[in-house]
């Protein structure tokens, strides 16, 4: 059998979707309210899935006295009550979509020691959810 | 195919410690669940069977044989117990959600007679849960 553990985290941010690669009529039209030059915001919901061998000493795929700070360093403090567009370095080139905060935030976590990461899940508000799970379908047996 | 999910709610006491640590590495390894007086959750299980749904019933399995399941093998098991020393199946381990999500899985699997075990969901609270699913078969499942 195969054992995954999912941690709920939360953070609130702002963010603007708009492309400089379109003009601005093409984005009020493909981004509607989302264009609003100021920003808006979210609380966003963050489940960070690992996976992995159950140690034997401690019954856990991954402690959460590690997993918790980790997550807290690496996206906690950087996200929250931030602009995403300005103050996150990766959406000065990309749209912070919630697709693309998921890339981003499996690529934060991807680095953490003690277990795999399976997927990292957003939720932007209570009626939109994203998932993603990396791309390692085709480079994994 | 089809998947249904049936949710079922127990509450327990537990606590974590490995008498083969010493008391300072138990405090270091699992901080405030080491608390050896103990403290409890309510655990909320949500068991999924997938299978084909019967052309006479229009059902995978009965949700009523379902939910008698779920109480005899689970809540009549577990439900204000203090895991660490009332379910006997989890003698030698940590209760950890991982640990109980495989205990359920284990107790379930081989009573699920109509549809297949798909997914054993346990929250230990509405900010962390554990997984047990069969194991992939491609290999593609736990880190090695």
């Amino acid at each position: 059998m195969k054992i995954s553990l999912t941690r709920r985290y939360r953070f609130a941010a702002s963010h603007r979707l708009h492309t400089a690669k379109l003009s601005d009529e093409e984005n009020r039209r493909l981004y509607g309210k989302c264009d609003s030059p100021h920003g808006h915001g979210h609380n966003y919901a963050v489940e960070v899935t690992l996976t992995g061998p159950v140690d034997s000493k401690t019954g856990m795929v991954a402690n959460l006295g590690d997993l918790d700070p980790f997550v807290e360093r690496e996206v906690i403090e950087a996200f929250d009550h931030k602009y995403l567009n300005e103050e996150v370095a990766e959406f000065r080139t990309s749209v912070p979509t919630t697709e693309n905060v998921c890339r981003e935030i499996y690529r934060r976590l991807e680095k953490f020691p003690a277990a795999r990461l399976e997927r990292v899940r957003i939720e932007e508000t209570s009626k939109n959810s994203f998932e993603y799970e990396g791309e390692r379908s085709q480079d994994r047996p | 195919m089809i998947r249904i999910t049936r949710k079922v709610e127990f509450s327990a006491a537990h606590y974590y410690h490995n008498p083969q640590l010493s008391a300072e590495e138990n405090r270091r390894v699992f901080g405030k669940c080491n608390n050896p007086h103990g403290h409890g959750h309510n655990y909320v299980l949500e068991v999924t069977i997938a299978g084909e749904p019967d052309p006479t019933t229009g059902m995978v399995l009965d949700l009523k044989e379902l939910k008698d399941i779920l109480q005899r093998e689970v809540v009549d098991r577990m439900d204000h117990k203090h895991l660490n020393y009332e379910v006997p199946e989890l003698k030698g381990k940590i209760p950890t959600s991982e640990n109980l999500a495989a205990l359920i899985w284990k107790l379930l699997d081989p009573k699920i007679n109509n549809g297949k075990l798909d997914r054993v969901r346990l929250y230990e609270s509405e900010d962390l849960f554990a997984d047990c699913t069969r194991e992939s078969t491609n290999g593609a499942g736990g880190r090695g």
